[in-house]
């Protein structure tokens, strides 16, 4: 690697860290590029993490070093474009192996405009944003001492002013998808926020067509094509920017429809019910985190990416519990309603990447629509 | 569920001597378990015939066994401790299968005692073959194509029917002893007969081969209430087709996308959920490399030589989670004691890779077959990390200290291309090597992975260190560019290696930060100092150390590496000791050492644990964090003596005995003169360099003679020579390695060996205890078995012994440990060897004599005098109690070696036998080191002439015993010109009707064969031998050790009704 691809990302704190320029970061026409810096510990995936919507306005770091190792398979994508800022680790691998492997990760970097800086002390960064929360960072175009009078104090009024906005608008889809499944029972409204592939996949291996949604249709729209029961996906920023998605949510406590709600889906879920959420300092991501389930006392790892949370404390215990915890921090993790048949997970059931050990919720969540005389489909 | 109520005892099985497959990585289990089982208040009852374990420390339980791993013995201290429980998964494939014997027979179940961590039904479906299958399929788990069979009739007919190549694995054997690989009928007959023979169910499994398949391991946790967790998953870099103990393994596995990993995983949690293990539980995978198909190859459903690997790589202690686990709690309830802040129901997150890399004994066994296969050969292994894989391989291969600092291997170099493609197709321990060899020149990863089926992730990442070292080369310039230099470091290169390749200088140098080992990759802040050494800019270990600033007073201590013949767990044993015995006196202690089996890289053992090589620059890199007042070489074996002369040149301080005194010990010339000055006499001797000069001394001195390399670990390349042949060979093979220093040639005393382990002020020694051995000279001293106290050493001859090391210990200044070894003949006293630094009998003397020697010394190590201690000095008072040490060996995994012992050790392991009076403690030593002392039956008797005379009152005494004899025609003739009667046999060549098949016949229960050393393997005796270890009957080498076996023999009903002893109790109380 010649020195001249050598880059900078720096924080919101000032500090720097030098890498090598990956993806876009190593076009000529780079311009400066900012993110919400970000860590998963999360092993394996890194397809996956890249593909996944929910890391929109974030730089992600990889706290594991070897990434790439397997190439790129472009059928284990979880949405058919990137949608993250940046993207850092300590190795990408230049010279991948697999049976299913088309190409290098450096490659699906430039293909998709992604920057990305290798080489780095990733476990320093962590243990910044450890210790500082997750905070802002950007790419630069330019090596700090080559910045001119001024710019730096622009570059860092930007970092200062940096939020991850309008989100799920820029990750949800534009239009309806039908995804149908092979023999269909079911037929599930699937509202997008920013949607992983794998839920829908769940959904349709559970016996359930699929139509989904973008996130600012109205919940009369939905009702209108009769649905046996609603998924929230999961999607990326702060579910307080989409008070008016949560008030749509709301208009189906009428309806009896079955709800199944996961991640921003869940916080928006619980919003809709009254709850209030909360900035988690440095977020879970990554697919090692051990979740309670307070009913049966049963633990499971499960895949996480999330950088708020359900203050399980606001649910009014007449509308709702909290069901299950993360073992760590203690922080809501699932939701059980009372008033309507609705329940959520903060966490990802249907892994990619990550454990597969709570693929058993979709499950309930069809128990849930049999048991309210669901199967429209059938009739 | 919180602590079982029920459970107050709690008896723990030990995994018994070293031996290979089933090494130190079990006391490390154990010693976890007993502390994790004490920190609740239990009362633990311990059983191990190693006295080398810390476990069998008096602290670690609260009664403590040294004794036969048998069912019997285990029920007679059963019947004195009354435990309610016992945990039987922590001592290997040994505890597992007492603890399945005794719940199989009912014993267990009398008694109400509960079996923990696992019941009887899931061992039996985890390793019977059948029941294995059988719950495979029950799952939906793919197996292996295969079969049991119990018949060399039945293995054809199924290989047959499912295609060959097929590997024959025996049912219950350790490390799969007595397994391999067939290709044809002729090859599985062979191996088929074998297996069948070893494995003590009369059981092999036939199946297909999958050589060749990705070899991915899991190591599984589960508590009582269903819980599951993967603690970590490995790759074998070497893929299936070479035992995983043989394989470069790396951790976590690198190759694997998300849906393959995942695939995997849950098939781990869905097998140890269905085998509703208590525990941990290690899973091994064959993945087909081009589709998703995979098969189940193994279950362990205890702790293991993976497990252990796994909690080093991870942090995840998974033997003191296992042992919470068996005692009722949930994996919820049990702190994560890296973090502090989390619980232990999480999977470990890495940041960094681990590579492991086996240690073979080839450099020992240079007649071994050196194929790799299924038949595990390693004695031990290390383990690296680092930030990237060749930065990890790179600290791995130079700690392995097999002479290697880079993948260069010299002998590769001059071969064509033909050459190493031949050289790739063949797998023995140069294969990492060979494979560098080929990137290098280019070869193509397609070509190398056809042959070697290695990964080409693995093979690119090699590149990358080809590349690196085309860099260095091409540097020329006078100093290596920064960056470059700075880029070579990260790669794992030394600063040696740098300024070689490139030729250029390094303009300033680079010492190396450390990283934290804390479970998950710094998600949470970590309590606990784990580090290993990276060139990044961020020193976590230095921060550490300031704001957990407590003392000055640091030292660190330097461990012992791998395991391997000559330099075992004893090593281990004292380097714990010490850093326990800086911590009484005041002092932080670190400690270096890259063995990942080892109870010293337990994390919470030293203040701070630097999970590193033990090379001069490693070691430099660690002082320079920890800013130590002194560091400590005496109890890490040769690994840690060797630095010495380094350390010096660099200024550092070292406790105890000087470098100055420790090159008085060890080269020759200064010592002979230390010798005459202190009127000490030693064999007569000379050293030479060429063949000439060895021949002038051999005829100087007269034969027979000792020869050997001067600075020898365990008698390596030692020779026994009463020819000039023997002289020619063995200069001829010295000479052709390269050994840069010369031959030591000594006039060989067949005496009686005798050796003395003392504790040196500078003024005054102390000696716990004189040992004699039962072999005379000329058997290694770690092969003899060892009495304490001395046994038919006269009182003024054991003055002598004392004088003499008082005399030595003054002389080479030495302070601390001192190990000097002897030999009595006629009655005079001459001095073989003196090492100022702890022995291999530092664990067992301190055991029976109740004096924690490690201790003792670290205190005279820092200025306390002996004169100021309660132990008095010169000899320590006779122990009541009297201990034989049984040397173990391997030799069933270790193809064309030859069994009879010699100068050059071969033991792999000890036990020991403890008792009151000599018989007793001799039969429990033999008994514990596996001899079967049956006393009756036949005994095959081939010695050479020169044994004949002495052979005669053996043969007598076996005869006494009432057994039938049987022997060769020279042995036939001899025994019955002298009134033996004996049964006549026909050297192999002769009949059809031979030694072989006599063995084979099961008529004879010993062999007892000696000849001429350091013979090829194609020697009548030696396949005579062979056979003998692969029947696994005992063979007596030794006309000392046949006379000591017969004698127990006859004495049989003085010790038949033999009590266990609690050692404990021996010294009244603990520590």
């Amino acid at each position: 690697m010649a020195d001249d691809m050598g880059g900078c990302l720096m924080l919101a704190d000032g500090k720097v860290f030098s890498g090598v320029r990956c993806g876009a970061y190593a076009g000529a026409d780079f311009a400066d590029a900012y993110g919400e810096l970000v860590f998963t510990t999360q092993m394996t995936g890194f397809l996956e993490t890249l593909t996944d919507p929910s890391y929109y306005g974030q730089i992600v770091i990889q706290t594991f070093p070897l990434v790439g190792n397997y190439g790129v398979i472009r059928e284990d994508f979880e949405h058919s474009s990137i949608s993250l800022s940046g993207y850092i680790a300590r190795e990408f691998c230049a010279e991948p192996s697999n049976f299913r492997s088309g190409g290098t990760i450096d490659g699906l970097l430039t293909e998709q405009g992604i920057p990305a800086l290798s080489g780095v002390n990733t476990r320093e960064l962590t243990r910044i944003i450890r210790n500082y929360g997750a905070l802002p960072a950007v790419f630069l175009s330019k090596n700090p001492e080559e910045l001119r009078d001024g710019e730096l104090d622009e570059i860092k009024e930007k970092l200062r002013d940096y939020k991850v906005k309008d989100a799920v608008r820029n990750v949800t889809s534009k239009e309806i998808i039908y995804h149908n499944a092979k023999n269909p029972k079911y037929k599930i409204a699937f509202w997008d926020f920013g949607a992983k592939r794998g839920i829908i996949r769940a959904l349709n291996n559970a016996g359930a067509d699929v139509i989904s949604f973008p996130a600012y249709t109205t919940a009369s729209e939905i009702l209108s094509h009769n649905p046996d029961g609603l998924m929230l996906s999961n999607g990326p920023g702060d579910p307080k920017d989409l008070p008016e998605i949560s008030a749509e949510i709301g208009k189906f406590a009428q309806s009896k429809i079955p709800i199944f709600g996961i991640c921003l889906g869940h916080q928006l879920l619980a919003i809709s019910q009254g709850a209030k959420t909360e900035k988690l300092k440095y977020g879970h991501r990554g697919g090692n985190h051990p979740v309670l389930d307070i009913r049966t006392q049963r633990l499971y790892i499960t895949s996480q990416n999330h950088g708020y949370a359900v203050s399980g404390g606001t649910l009014s215990p007449s509308v709702a519990s909290v069901t299950m915890i993360n073992d760590h921090d203690k922080t809501c993790e699932g939701i059980e309603y009372k008033k309507i048949p609705a329940f959520s997970a903060q966490f990802h059931p249907e892994a990619c990447s990550g454990p597969e050990d709570t693929a058993f919720l979709f499950r309930e969540f069809i128990e849930n629509i049999e048991r309210q005389g669901g199967a429209n489909r059938a009739s | 569920m919180p602590l079982n109520p029920e459970i107050k005892k709690v008896l723990v099985i030990g995994s018994g001597p070293i031996v290979i497959g089933q090494a130190a990585e079990f006391d490390y289990a154990g010693t976890q378990a007993c502390r994790a089982l004490k920190e609740e208040g239990l009362s633990v009852v311990l059983v191990n015939s190693n006295p080398a374990t810390i476990m069998t420390d008096a602290n670690m339980a609260d009664a403590v066994y040294i004794e036969p791993l048998t069912t019997d013995v285990i029920k007679k201290i059963i019947e004195i401790e009354k435990p309610d429980s016992l945990l039987g998964t922590l001592g290997g494939q040994t505890g597992l299968n007492l603890s399945m014997e005794l719940a199989g027979e009912g014993y267990l179940a009398e008694r109400g005692i509960k079996l923990l961590g696992a019941n009887p039904e899931t061992i039996d479906m985890a390793e019977n073959r059948e029941s294995f299958k059988k719950m495979l399929e029950r799952i939906g788990q793919p197996s292996i194509p295969s079969g049991v069979v119990t018949t060399s009739e039945g293995a054809l007919r199924l290989a047959e029917e499912i295609g060959y190549p097929v590997i024959v694995r025996p049912a219950f054997t350790l490390g799969g002893s007595g397994g391999g690989i067939a290709r044809n009928p002729e090859k599985l007959r062979e191996i088929a007969k074998n297996g069948l023979r070893l494995s003590p169910i009369r059981q092999v499994l036939i199946e297909k081969d999958i050589s060749g398949w990705k070899e991915i391991e899991f190591e599984v946790m589960r508590d009582g209430s269903g819980n599951v967790i993967t603690v970590c998953s490995m790759e074998n870099f070497d893929p299936v087709g070479i035992h995983t103990g043989d394989s470069i393994v790396v951790a976590p596995a690198l190759t694997l996308s998300d849906k393959e990993y995942q695939m995997l995983r849950t098939a781990s949690l869905r097998i140890i959920t269905e085998l509703k293990i208590e525990g941990g539980c290690n899973i091994q995978f064959a993945l087909y490399p081009h589709s998703f198909d995979y098969a189940v190859i193994e279950v362990n459903p205890r702790v293991s030589r993976s497990s252990a690997l796994a909690s080093k790589a991870t942090g995840y202690p998974i033997a003191k989670i296992a042992a919470k686990i068996a005692v009722g709690y949930r994996l919820n309830e049990i702190r994560n004691s890296i973090t502090k802040k989390t619980n232990s129901c999480f999977e470990p997150a890495l940041d960094y890779v681990v590579v492991k890399m086996p240690k073979w004994p080839f450099d020992k066994f240079i007649y071994a077959d050196r194929k790799l296969g299924t038949q595990m050969k390693a004695t031990g292994e290390v383990m690296a990390i680092g930030a990237t894989f060749p930065e990890a391989l790179m600290k791995a291969v130079r700690g392995a200290e097999i002479s290697m600092s880079t993948l260069n291997l010299p002998a590769l170099g001059d071969k064509t291309d033909d050459e190493i493609r031949a050289a790739l197709g063949s797998k023995n321990d140069t294969r990492l090597f060979t494979v560098f060899e080929a990137v290098k020149r280019g070869f193509t990863y397609k070509e190398i992975n056809d042959i070697t089926k290695i990964d080409p992730y693995f093979l690119g990442k090699l590149k990358d260190l080809v590349n690196m070292e085309n860099k260095l080369k091409a540097v020329d310039t006078e100093f290596v560019p920064d960056s470059l230099y700075l880029a070579a470091k990260k790669s794992g290169y030394p600063d040696a290696d740098i300024l070689k390749i490139s030729g250029a200088k390094i303009r300033e140098k680079l010492y190396a930060n450390y990283k934290t080992v804390d479970t998950c990759a710094a998600e949470f802040a970590a309590e606990t100092p784990y580090f290993y050494a990276s060139y990044d800019d961020v020193n976590e270990a230095a921060d550490y150390i300031d704001h957990h600033n407590h003392t000055s007073k640091r030292v660190i201590v330097f461990g012992s590496g791998p395991i391997r013949i000559g330099q075992g767990i004893e090593f281990d044993y004292s380097s714990v000791h010490c850093v326990w015995a800086f911590k009484k006196l005041g002092y932080e202690v670190a400690i270096v050492n890259n063995n990942p089996e080892t109870v010293s890289t337990d994390f919470d053992i030293s203040d701070r644990l630097y999970f590193d090589p033990l090379t001069g620059e490693d070691v430099m890199n660690v002082i320079q964090t920890e800013k130590p007042e002194a560091v400590i070489v005496a109890y890490g074996g040769q690994t840690a003596i060797k630095l010495t002369k380094f350390l010096h040149l660099n200024n550092i301080k070292i406790f105890g005995s000087s470098a100055e005194s420790i090159d008085l010990a060890e080269d020759r010339e200064k010592f002979d003169h230390v010798l005459s000055e202190c009127g000490i006499p030693r064999p007569d001797g000379r050293t030479a360099r060429t063949l000439a000069e060895a021949l002038g001394a051999a005829r100087e001195l007269g034969f027979p003679i000792l020869l050997r390399p001067s600075y020898v670990i365990g008698g390596q390349n030692m020779v026994l020579a009463y020819s000039e042949d023997t002289v020619e060979n063995y200069m001829n093979l010295i000479l052709s390695q390269d050994i840069d220093s010369p031959v030591l040639i000594d006039k060989y005393l067949q005496g009686i060996e005798a050796e003395v382990d003392a504790i040196c002020d500078g003024t005054d020694i102390l000696i716990p205890g004189v040992m004699e051995h039962v072999e005379r000279a000329g058997i290694h001293s770690g092969d003899s078995m060892a009495m304490y106290p001395a046994k038919t050493l006269s009182g003024r001859i054991v003055d002598t012994l004392v004088e003499y090391t008082r005399r030595l210990a003054s002389s080479l200044r030495s302070i601390g440990l001192l190990n000097v070894q002897y030999v009595i003949y006629n009655d005079k006293v001459y001095v073989i060897e003196a090492n100022p630094r702890a022995s291999r009998t530092v664990p067992y003397i301190s055991k029976v004599t109740g004096l924690n020697m490690v201790e003792i010394a670290s205190r005279v190590i820092l200025g306390e005098k002996l004169k100021d201690m309660p132990y008095g000095t010169g000899l320590y008072k006779k122990s009541k109690y009297v201990a034989v040490k049984v040397p173990v060996f391997s030799f069933e995994k270790m193809k064309g070696v030859d069994v009879q012992l010699g100068p050059e050790m071969k033991s792999t392991g000890e036990v020991l036998g403890i008792d009151r009076d000599f018989e007793t403690a001799l039969y429990k030593g033999l008994l514990a080191a596996g001899y079967s002392m049956q006393s009756d039956g036949g005994i095959l008797i081939t010695v050479q002439k020169s044994d004949l005379a002495e052979m005669l009152p053996i043969a007598r005494k076996f005869k006494q015993l009432g057994f039938r004899i049987y022997a060769t025609d020279g042995n036939l003739r001899f025994l019955e010109q002298n009134g033996v009667k004996a049964e006549f046999v026909a050297k192999i060549a002769d009949s059809d009707e031979n030694t072989l098949t006599l063995i084979e016949s099961g008529r004879v229960q010993y062999v007892f064969s000696t000849s001429e050393l350091h013979q090829t393997a194609y020697k009548d005796s030696i396949k005579m031998r062979r056979k003998a270890v692969e029947m696994r009957i005992p063979c007596l080498t030794g006309i000392d050790t046949a006379t000591t076996l017969a004698d127990c023999l006859l004495s049989r009903e003085k010790y038949e009704d033999f009590v266990p002893l609690d050692i404990v109790k021996m010294h009244g109380g603990s520590d």
